[in-house]
C-alpha cells in the first residue's frame, strides 16, 4: 500500500482533518484543521473527498519519502518546498515516484503548511475524524520521524492541474470581531479595537494569548457560570490577557468571553506567529 | 431565558438552572430543523450554546430554540430526565485531599460527608468539559460547596469532586477547580466502548464507598 514515510519532523505535525463536530454533548470538540481554507484547497487541488485527513505542518522541516506513486499538495504557510533536492512551487499538484523525497522548509511567512496527499491520510478514526485534538489527547499522535502514514481511497474526484498563487498574508492583519456575550464583563470592550495585540509566546491549538494593555474586569460580577465555547471566541481571564480560542479550545469554558472573531477570519489567526501583531475591529 | 449572540455562528440561551439546560438540550435535539441548521448543541451550568452549520446564516438558530412554555413543561415532567435503566455503580475511596475542607464548609463530618455523597442517587445533567466528563446533579443538597479559590494545576485520573450543585469523576489527568473528596479505579472513558463515555445525558449513578 502506498503511503508515506517519516524521515524528519520540525514543530508539531499533526494529522488534521475537517474535525468532529456533534459530540459536545461527552466533552469532545471540534477540533480539526486550523487554517480550514488551505486544509480545504489542498484538498480541493487534489480531488479528494472533502474531509480527507491531511498533515498540518507547524514551521515547515517535514521530510517524507513517497513508498508508492502519491500525488501530494502544499498550501497554507509558503515553504520552500523541494522534491530530491529540486525546488517546488506550493499550491500545485506533484507527482512523487516511490522512493523520492518531499522537504518542506521554513515558511517565509504565516505558521502552518498543509501536506495533503491523493486518497488522504488513511489512519484510524475516532469518532468519525481524523484530527489530532490537542487539548482532549484525541486522534492520532503526533508525527515523528520514522512513522508510516498510509494513503486511503478518498482521491476519486479529478485533479486541478493550474496551480495557484503562494498564500501571501499582511503584516499586523485587522480581523473582524463581534460583541461577545459578556462583553459587559470588562469595563470598557472597546479596549479590545482601541490598541495593536501581540501574540504571546504560549500560543498554541488551543488558544492565542494577547499581550497589551490588560482589560479590567467589571465590577461586581462575581463568577461565571461554565458556558459553551467556540473557535475564535476572546475570552478574558481574571489577570486581564485575553485568549483567543483555536480548534482544540476547552468545550466549554468559565471565563467571560467579551468578543468573538468572525468565522471566515479565524483562519488567519491560525497563521500568526508568536510576536506577530493583531488588531481587531467591531462589525455588527 | 434570554437569547445573546455568539459571534457569527453561535447562539447563547441563558437559562435560570440545571434543569432547564437539560430540558433545552433535548428539546433542540429532536426539533425537525436540528439536522438542517444545528452543528452542535454545548450544555454548559446555566446556559446552552447552539451553534450553526457551515452556511446556515446565525439568524435561523432562533428557529430551533424553545420559547418558555415548552421549556416549563419539559422540567415539570422529571421521568424526562431520568432514565429507567440500572443506575451505574461507582466505587469510591473516599480520601480526597479536600475532603476535610468540604466538612468544613458544609457543617458535616466527613463520615456524613461520605454518606450524603452515597446516599442519594446522582444523575447526569450533560456532559462537557473534557471526554467523559459528566456533570452530576440531583445529589444531598447539602452537599453544595464552591470550587476552590486556586485550582489545581493537575488533578489524578480517577479525582471524585464536588462543585456548586454538581459532583463528578476526571476521566484523565487534567488541571481542575473542584473540591476533590475521593477517587474510583472505574474508567470513566474507554475507546473500546460505544460510546466511549461511560456517563451519558440521562444516566443514573450511585457512588458506593469503597475499603
Amino acid at each position: 500500500m502506498t503511503g508515506l514515510l517519516v524521515h524528519a519532523v520540525g514543530g508539531p505535525c499533526l494529522v488534521q482533518d475537517a474535525g468532529r463536530p456533534g459530540h459536545a454533548a461527552i466533552g469532545v470538540g471540534v477540533g480539526g484543521a486550523a487554517d480550514r481554507s488551505s486544509y480545504a484547497l489542498a484538498n480541493r487541488l487534489l480531488g479528494n473527498t472533502p474531509g480527507a485527513a491531511a498533515l498540518e505542518v507547524t514551521l515547515g522541516g517535514l521530510e517524507v519519502e513517497a513508498t508508492g506513486v502519491a500525488w501530494v499538495c502544499v498550501t497554507g504557510a509558503p515553504v520552500p518546498l523541494s522534491v530530491d533536492g529540486r525546488p517546488e512551487p506550493t499550491g500545485a499538484v506533484l507527482a512523487l515516484r516511490p522512493g523520492q523525497r518531499l522537504r518542506l522548509g521554513l515558511p517565509r511567512a504565516g505558521l502552518r503548511s498543509y501536506l495533503a496527499v491523493r486518497g488522504g491520510l488513511a489512519v484510524p478514526p475516532l469518532l468519525g475524524s481524523r484530527a489530532r485534538d490537542t487539548l482532549a489527547g484525541l486522534g492520532p499522535e503526533p508525527v515523528r520521524a520514522g512513522d508510516r502514514l498510509p494513503v486511503g481511497d478518498e482521491g476519486t474526484g479529478q485533479m486541478l492541474v493550474e496551480a495557484v498563487p503562494p498564500t501571501t498574508y499582511d503584516d499586523r492583519p485587522v480581523l473582524r470581531v463581534v460583541r461577545g456575550p459578556r462583553a459587559d464583563w470588562v469595563v470598557d470592550v472597546d479596549r479590545l479595537v482601541e490598541q495593536v495585540w501581540r501574540v504571546g509566546a504560549a500560543s498554541d491549538r488551543v488558544g492565542l494569548r494577547l499581550e497589551g494593555a490588560a482589560l479590567a474586569a467589571a465590577p461586581g460580577k462575581g463568577e461565571l457560570p461554565s458556558e459553551g465555547a467556540l473557535r475564535g471566541a476572546i475570552q478574558v481571564p481574571p489577570g486581564g490577557a485575553p485568549v483567543v480560542f483555536g480548534p482544540d479550545h476547552p468545550v466549554t469554558g468559565g471565563y467571560p468571553v467579551v468578543g468573538v472573531v468572525v468565522d471566515a477570519d479565524t483562519d488567519r489567526l491560525a497563521q500568526l506567529r508568536p510576536g506577530d501583531e493583531l488588531r481587531f475591529r467591531w462589525v455588527s | 431565558m434570554r437569547l445573546l449572540p455568539y459571534g457569527d455562528r453561535g447562539l447563547l440561551v441563558e437559562l435560570a438552572d440545571t434543569a432547564a439546560v437539560v430540558a433545552v438540550a433535548e428539546l433542540v435535539g429532536a426539533h425537525p430543523l436540528a439536522e438542517e441548521l444545528v452543528a452542535d448543541v454545548v450544555p454548559g451550568a446555566r446556559s446552552v450554546l447552539l451553534v450553526a452549520r457551515p452556511g446556515v446564516p446565525v439568524g435561523r438558530l432562533v428557529d430551533v430554540a424553545p420559547d418558555e412554555v415548552a421549556v416549563a413543561e419539559a422540567i415539570s415532567q422529571p421521568v424526562r430526565q431520568v432514565r429507567r435503566d440500572d443506575p451505574t455503580r461507582i466505587p469510591v475511596v473516599y480520601d480526597g485531599p479536600d475532603l476535610a475542607a468540604v466538612a468544613s464548609l458544609t457543617g458535616l463530618s466527613e463520615q456524613e460527608v461520605v454518606a450524603a455523597h452515597t446516599g442519594t442517587p446522582w444523575h447526569v445533567a450533560f456532559g462537557g468539559f473534557a471526554p467523559g466528563f459528566a456533570y452530576l446533579v440531583g445529589g444531598d443538597p447539602r452537599l453544595q460547596v464552591p470550587r476552590r479559590d486556586e485550582p489545581r494545576t493537575s488533578v489524578p485520573a480517577g479525582s471524585v469532586g464536588l462543585a456548586g450543585e454538581f459532583s463528578g469523576v476526571y476521566p484523565r489527568s487534567s488541571p481542575g477547580g473542584w473540591q476533590l473528596i475521593g477517587r474510583t479505579d472505574l474508567a470513566l472513558w474507554d475507546l473500546e466502548c460505544d460510546p466511549p463515555a461511560l456517563l451519558t445525558a440521562g444516566a443514573t449513578v450511585v457512588f458506593e464507598e469503597a475499603r
